[in-house]
């Protein structure tokens, strides 16, 4: 509960976050809402001499609609996603997933931006944004470059980041189409058993497009191609849906915790994916 | 140790300057310092929300806040909702409901509640239960919580319809 002593900053804008990220180097870390360092710095599993409060930084807020191109500042928290009308009225899977993750309370500080960069596969946010193919801006000493968010993830909190960079904002392509995040957990609040996030466009009562993320059946956040790809062209039937459920599965690669045993994850994992392909074609 | 820093906090419209440590957890700086000792600790990792205060309109468990971000915050905490001669329209309605019995959770209760229902002044069960969900309660079953939450609600807009 009592968290190592460190000293706090709280920068104005960017660039002076990026400097003192760089004078600290490894004895710094940014906090965007805290709702996962905080508990880590409680259980004294993160030490962090010089903490980094973006709260004051503008530059990493707001939502903005561009025509079809979606664009979130890193402290655009889950709250103010699905308090957005006009985000919902373009990507309403954002706003699907984002009520399913953590609680109000975590959802008024939690930021999309710290979801995704935090680098725990039990995230949903990581999966979503493979799904939807987006791309993460990071700004570092050397200026900005972008990742698209099915490279970012190397390994259970390891990610693409560096370690000078700052993630300042997330971006996608509107989906079309039918859309589902569907996730089984044990309750509110907690991390997923398994959890699948699915877009689906349809030509007539042919799959046109389909892209299949998976959340915490790895050590990182699963895109599957294949599965994907097993849904192209079908009618989305029992036969087109056992075949992408077959391809996805056999991309992860979950863990035994006190959620469930591998076979128990598989077997999860097989329904949520399912489901999320019935209801986003349903949606299509 | 790290420095000390001078931190404000207008809590229930009253201004305190502290000097706190930055890691010193706004729900201690709230129970300990300024001896507002409604908002409860049931937990350590930010699933109880007994510690829950409203924080520039957020609704916020304040065991997951530094007193350091916190810092040029207004909060409310149960102590500015209601007095006891006049209580809020929550506070009335978990009394008359029985929404409390050992009454750890009730502050951080009542504190999302009011958040709740300033935001959805007229919500159905679901969204009682939905929006309450991170407030765990032991004793209650949550039955006579969400009573308690409906009928202010309810109270509230029946008032607000005889004033117009």
């Amino acid at each position: 509960m009592i968290p190592a002593a460190f000293e706090y900053h709280r920068p104005g804008d960017l660039p002076s976050a990026l400097a003192l990220l760089s004078e600290h180097g490894d004895d710094a870390r940014v906090i965007a809402g805290g709702h996962s360092l905080i508990p880590m710095m409680k259980l004294r599993m993160a030490e962090v001499p010089h903490l980094i409060d973006l709260q004051a930084i503008k530059a990493l807020r707001g939502i903005t609609i561009d025509g079809t191109r979606v664009t979130l500042g890193a402290m655009v928290t889950q709250h103010e996603i699905i308090a957005s009308d006009a985000l919902m009225s373009v990507a309403p899977i954002l706003g699907e997933a984002a009520l399913q993750i953590a609680d109000p309370q975590v959802r008024y500080m939690g930021t999309i931006g710290g979801n995704v960069a935090n680098g725990d596969p039990g995230n949903d946010m990581p999966g979503l944004m493979q799904c939807l193919d987006a791309t993460f801006h990071l700004e570092g000493p050397e200026g900005t470059r972008s990742v698209m968010a099915r490279d970012f993830y190397d390994s259970a909190y390891m990610t693409a980041r560096a370690d000078d960079e700052i993630l300042t904002a997330i971006s996608f392509d509107a989906p079309k189409g039918g859309f589902a995040y569907e996730k089984q957990k044990r309750k509110i609040g907690d991390y997923a058993t398994a959890a699948a996030a699915v877009m689906l466009t349809r030509e007539g009562d042919t799959c046109a497009a389909a892209s299949i993320a998976m959340t915490n059946l790895s050590d990182v956040p699963v895109w599957s191609a294949t599965a994907g790809a097993a849904l192209v062209g079908t009618d989305v039937g029992a036969e087109a849906v056992s075949a992408a459920v077959a391809a996805a599965l056999a991309d992860i690669d979950p863990t035994e915790d006190n959620r469930g045993p591998v076979d128990f994850k598989r077997h999860v994992a097989a329904i949520i994916i399912a489901r999320a392909i019935t209801r986003a074609w349903g949606r299509a | 140790m790290s420095k000390k820093m001078q931190i404000t906090l207008t809590v229930n419209g009253e201004a305190h300057d502290i000097l706190a440590e930055p890691r010193e957890l706004l729900i201690y700086v709230l129970r300990e310092r300024l001896n507002i000792t409604g908002p409860h600790v049931g937990c350590e990792t930010s699933h109880c929300g007994a510690c829950t205060v409203t924080l520039n309109g957020k609704s916020v468990k304040s065991c997951t806040v530094f007193a350091a971000q916190a810092d040029g915050a207004e909060i409310t905490t149960i102590e500015g909702l209601g007095s006891p001669d006049s209580l809020h329209a929550l506070q009335e309605a978990f009394k008359e409901h029985h929404g409390l019995q050992c009454g750890f959770c009730t502050p951080g209760m009542i504190t999302r509640a009011a958040k709740l229902l300033e935001e959805n002044p007229t919500p159905s069960e679901e969204d009682v239960r939905f929006g309450m969900a991170g407030n765990l309660c032991r004793c209650t079953g949550y039955q006579n919580i969400v009573k308690s939450v409906l009928a202010a609600a309810s109270d509230v807009n029946t008032a607000k319809e005889a004033a117009q």
